[in-house]
């Protein structure tokens, strides 16, 4: 395959990862290793580098549309990156001193991991829940804009909710993904935070975690130019389509068909992993 | 207070908005203009990622991409691009500490200088010289 020829595949994937990932709210990342590894038997070190920068575009450009709708909460953001950070450099640090073959296993779990908290029911009411001392003190409630009018919210447990925030930068140090799952998790589930808020909070800060891996990356030479070029370019036409359709599409059927992909995708990374053809 | 406190969070989250939108924009661009150089210098050579070298010395540090993006080198060029990428959420950062000192909120220019300074220390000391 001569290099044109590898960068348009490369960059018709990308835009399929990035228009799947912006559609089912899943991110492009966690398909586009598999992808780039299963099928095109690109080195993971290589896909994992390609994949942590075009998250960062993604995210960013996401991130720019909600945090100007007052959706994101900036403060909530900025305290929870400092453990996301933190776990990030930790799992850069961690992802070159370990085989490729453990990789491939701990992000074959994650994949079906992610798969399975897609399909858990989203809260269809919203909680109310008292505030917190410490969160009050940290100022971190806040209120956002809903169908009728401005909605405030209380934040709650916000130690378990940072322990599980530097677990999430450190898998997303560790793998080049976004792990935007884990962190709705932390604050739609641990920190009671309404679900519009998690979403939008969560995408503004992989952007940041992101940053913190790459320049591990960046230095080991896991950024490879004539990769990412592509990855980054597909990744982020294909999320901006997603996000142009999503309004109209009806992604019930497809989150289904696309979790289902994950999981096939994740128990083949972790067979892969285990039987060392990595 | 609690008003003010709102308009000023509001005057921020569009600047911010704007500034990521900026940062993916010229970063693009820059990772297009970088393409158009490699793809043209090298159509009909081949390429194989399924072993792991190290990359050139040059295209891992910030310094050494940046002769390389002056040269005109295609490669060097992309990854110029991708480190304006990697700057753009840094840069968040940065005007954050200046939005939130603006609104006389000491506690969190704390909290988003500890963020930089975690950012500063992976960027700087991994990938500066």
């Amino acid at each position: 395959m001569t290099i044109l020829e590898f960068s348009l595949l490369v960059w018709v994937g990308s835009v399929a990862a990035g228009f799947l990932g912006a559609l089912t709210g899943l991110g492009g990342g966690v398909v586009l290793v598999p992808m780039l590894t299963l099928l095109l038997g690109v080195d993971i070190r290589y896909a994992i580098g390609a994949s942590l920068v075009s998250v960062i575009a993604t995210s960013s450009g996401a991130a720019a549309a909600y945090v100007k709708e007052g959706l994101s909460n900036i403060r909530i953001g900025m305290f929870l990156e400092v453990a996301t950070t933190l776990g990030a450099l930790a799992g850069a640090t961690v992802a070159a001193r370990i085989s490729s073959g453990t990789i491939s296993i701990v992000f074959g779990l994650v994949l079906i991991g992610s798969a399975y908290l897609s399909r858990r029911p989203r809260p269809k009411n919203e909680r109310d829940v008292p505030p917190d001392p410490l969160a009050t003190r940290l100022r971190l409630n806040g209120s956002f804009p809903d169908a009728d009018g401005i909605r405030n919210y209380n934040v709650q447990h916000v130690p378990l909710g940072w322990t599980l925030m530097f677990g999430a930068g450190t898998l997303s140090g560790l793998l080049g993904i976004g792990s935007g799952a884990m962190k709705v998790l932390a604050m739609d589930q641990a920190m009671k935070i309404p679900f519009k808020v998690s979403t939008t909070t969560s995408n503004f800060m992989i952007g940041v975690t992101a940053a913190a891996s790459a320049g591990v990356y960046l230095a080991r030479g896991y950024i490879d130019p004539g990769l990412a070029m592509p990855v980054m370019l597909g990744v982020l036409t294909g999320s901006l389509l997603g996000t142009r359709v999503l309004v109209k599409a009806d992604t019930k059927w497809l989150r289904r068909v696309f979790s289902l992909v994950i999981v096939v995708l994740g128990i083949e990374m972790l067979y892969r992993g285990l039987s060392g053809r990595i | 207070m609690a008003s003010e406190r709102g308009w000023n969070d509001r005057r921020m989250d569009v600047v911010i908005s704007n500034l990521l939108r900026f940062g993916v924009l010229l970063s693009a661009f820059v990772v297009l203009f970088g393409a158009v150089l490699y793809l043209v210098g090298h159509d009909h050579s081949h390429t194989d990622y399924r072993v792991f070298r190290d990359e050139p010395l040059d295209l891992r540090s910030v310094g050494g991409i940046l002769r390389r993006a002056l040269a005109l080198d295609g490669r060097g060029i992309i990854q110029l691009g991708l480190l304006l990428l990697i700057a753009t959420p840094v840069a968040r950062v940065a005007f954050s500490i200046f939005g939130f000192a603006e609104e006389h909120d000491r506690m969190y220019v704390v909290v988003a200088s500890i963020v930089l300074l975690i950012l500063a220390y992976s960027l700087i000391g991994s990938a500066w010289l």
